[in-house]
């Protein structure tokens, strides 16, 4: 028992676990609809605001009042987000009309998106990094711009995209490219030319042509530098995936955000921002195994 | 000869032996930077006139000080440097760029550490025997590998391994594709001086089944007397010249056993140390002797770390 309990690392999980229902329990206590506290008010106005249905007849004792759970503008406790997660997962693929799509599609309209961007910047990043990695010229030539367009905001750009591309869902790619596209640049021109000198010279006594050279000697050894820039750039695609699904209307985890806010259903953005989490949390976890299988001991 | 003699290269020239490389009257400059890495536009000479050949089969090696040139000298001989006069000239031609037919085996190993002790060796192979067959490449590989005593190591990553054991991975990755020559950079350097030993004698076995032409830069004497045909002396840079050549003849097969009792032996080492002292760089007399090994030369062979020199 003792033994399993150290093999697992059962310890710290079971802290975490601690702290989260401890989490919940702070949370549920601190928006329980509690009584109604009728001193300090005089009848007039308890009377008024019975009328405005701020507080209703406490049906379990006479002559008492409690806050109206309906019109309550507390904030929704974790039972009634659980029940949204219920109702929204045990339906999770359904369509009524064009803008009440299950949480299900929502996913994947946001995966679709963030896997297209976030690929495409990745394979064009590294292309790109490693040009300017390997030519001193080309850095020297492009760094400035470099230097401008990576603060900017990708959701700077959306006004341009739009009025360029015009097609939502393609300028939500867009924008997830931008997010990612610069710290993988950055990465990977400093990992390749950071490639230690033997490694170059053992490729050129070998006498490799430019594709061998890219794919046995370039790309591996400049793939620690690579990852931690695929890295970044997929928080930074995160990141900007919601503001963008947010400001498109175009369907997706981000426009959900939203739509629940304009609905004020609070316990639905608590929802859709855990759907964020767990996403992010899940797609962090394969970035890792692929992070593992291309790392390297010197 | 007698062993202070200076001995002109043309001496030890036979001219029934064939001619692997060409050091065709090498010199090196360097330019001569400011603190910020700006040129000064000045230049100053490491090495000068450097000319001797190396002899197919034979296993040469050069001792010098540091800052003689002689790891500048190889790379040269490699094609990762360039001469600043003269040249390098292998099989008629003149070295320009790095190539199969000048393998070096690093000080620092250079392995790629992304690659399993297999395939480290075995990119060597497929560059050099594009047109074979993957069954051809792997059964070659495996046959240098296990002349390395490498067997089971096979799938290991070189960080997993010992530096004796990754520089026989290097060792055989250079030999594997049967170069012109092969360029060794103090390749013992980083290793302990126990395992030293053993795979000095692996390398002997090697180089005696491959026939091949060795060029070995090192430190440690008893190291280039054991292992060499011949040991080129660099005097002291800069503008170090090529001081001399000395044969070493004690009979092959050597083992270390045979090599401290022979009289040969003593001869050459005290000669070299006699001229690495002569050249010490402060160029006071050093006390005579500096090292009592030089006059003792009959140590054990379990002693055999001790008593190895290093300068």
């Amino acid at each position: 028992m003792k033994s399993l309990f150290y093999k697992y690392k059962l310890g710290p999980k079971l802290m975490s676990l601690a702290l989260l229902l401890m989490l919940l329990l702070v949370w549920h206590g601190s928006t329980t609809v509690g009584k109604f506290d009728p001193s300090g008010k005089t009848d007039d106005e308890i009377m008024l605001m019975e009328m405005n249905g701020d507080i209703i007849p406490d049906p379990d004792s006479d002559g008492q009042y409690i806050n109206n759970p309906e019109k309550s503008a507390t904030f929704p406790g974790p039972m009634k987000v659980v029940e949204k997660i219920y109702d929204e997962f045990s339906n999770p693929f359904h369509r009524k009309g064009t803008n009440d799509h299950g949480i299900g599609w929502l996913i994947l309209y946001t995966l679709a998106v963030f896997a297209i961007g976030y690929l495409a910047a990745s394979i064009v990043g590294i292309l790109l990094g490693v040009l300017i990695g390997l030519s001193r010229t080309l850095f020297e030539v492009l760094n400035p711009f470099l230097q401008v367009l990576k603060p900017i905001s990708p959701v700077a750009w959306m006004p341009l995209l739009l009025y360029t591309v015009q097609d939502g869902k393609s300028v939500a790619v867009l924008v997830v490219f931008l997010a990612s596209l610069w710290p993988t640049v950055a990465n990977t021109a400093f990992g390749v030319s950071n490639i230690r000198e033997d490694y170059l010279r053992v490729a050129s006594l070998l006498q490799f042509g430019w594709v061998r050279r890219l794919f046995t000697v370039i790309l591996p050894g400049a793939a620690p530098a690579i990852v931690s820039g695929l890295r970044i750039s997929f928080v930074s695609a995160l990141v900007a995936i919601v503001p963008a699904e947010m400001l498109l209307g175009e369907l997706g985890v981000g426009y959900n955000i939203w739509m629940e806010w304009n609905n004020l259903d609070i316990a639905g953005v608590i929802f859709a921002v855990l759907v964020f989490g767990a996403m992010g949390f899940i797609l962090d976890s394969l970035l890792d195994r692929f992070a593992k299988g291309v790392s390297f001991v010197e | 000869m007698s062993s202070d003699q200076k001995i002109p290269e043309t001496v030890t020239d036979s001219s029934d032996r064939k001619l692997a490389m060409k050091v065709d009257h090498v010199t090196k400059d360097f330019p001569v930077l400011t603190g910020n890495g700006n040129s000064t536009g000045d230049t100053f000479c490491v090495f000068k006139n450097v000319n001797f050949n190396v002899y197919e089969g034979e296993f040469i090696s050069m001792v010098g000080h540091s800052g003689c040139g002689k790891s500048t000298l190889l790379n040269i001989m490699a094609g990762f440097d360039k001469p600043s006069l003269g040249g390098i000239i292998v099989d008629g031609k003149e070295v320009t760029e790095p190539g199969l037919d000048r393998m070096v085996v690093f000080q620092s190993f250079a392995l790629m550490p992304w690659l399993t002790c297999f395939d480290n060796v075995r990119v060597a192979v497929r560059s050099a025997h594009a047109d074979w067959t993957s069954l051809e490449i792997d059964e070659h590989t495996q046959k240098y590998i296990d002349v390395m005593g490498l067997t089971g190591s096979e799938k290991k990553r070189p960080a997993m391994l010992s530096g004796g054991m990754r520089q026989r991975v290097g060792i055989a990755r250079a030999f594997c594709v049967n170069p012109k020559v092969l360029l060794l950079d103090e390749p013992f350097a980083q290793i302990d001086a126990l395992t030293r030993g053993v795979i000095q004698d692996e390398l002997m076995t090697m180089w005696q089944k491959t026939n091949a032409t060795v060029f070995m830069v090192t430190h440690d004497v008893d190291e280039a007397i054991l292992l060499s045909d011949r040991i080129a002396l660099m005097s002291n840079g800069p503008e170090a010249e090529l001081a001399e050549i000395i044969d070493v003849d004690i009979p092959r097969p050597r083992t270390r056993q045979q090599m401290i009792e022979s009289p040969e032996y003593t001869r050459v080492r005290n000669h070299i140390l006699k001229f690495l002292i002569s050249h010490q760089k402060n160029g006071t007399p050093p006390p005579e002797p500096s090292d009592p090994a030089a006059t003792n030369p009959i140590p054990s062979v379990a002693d055999d770390s001790a008593q190895s020199v290093t300068v």
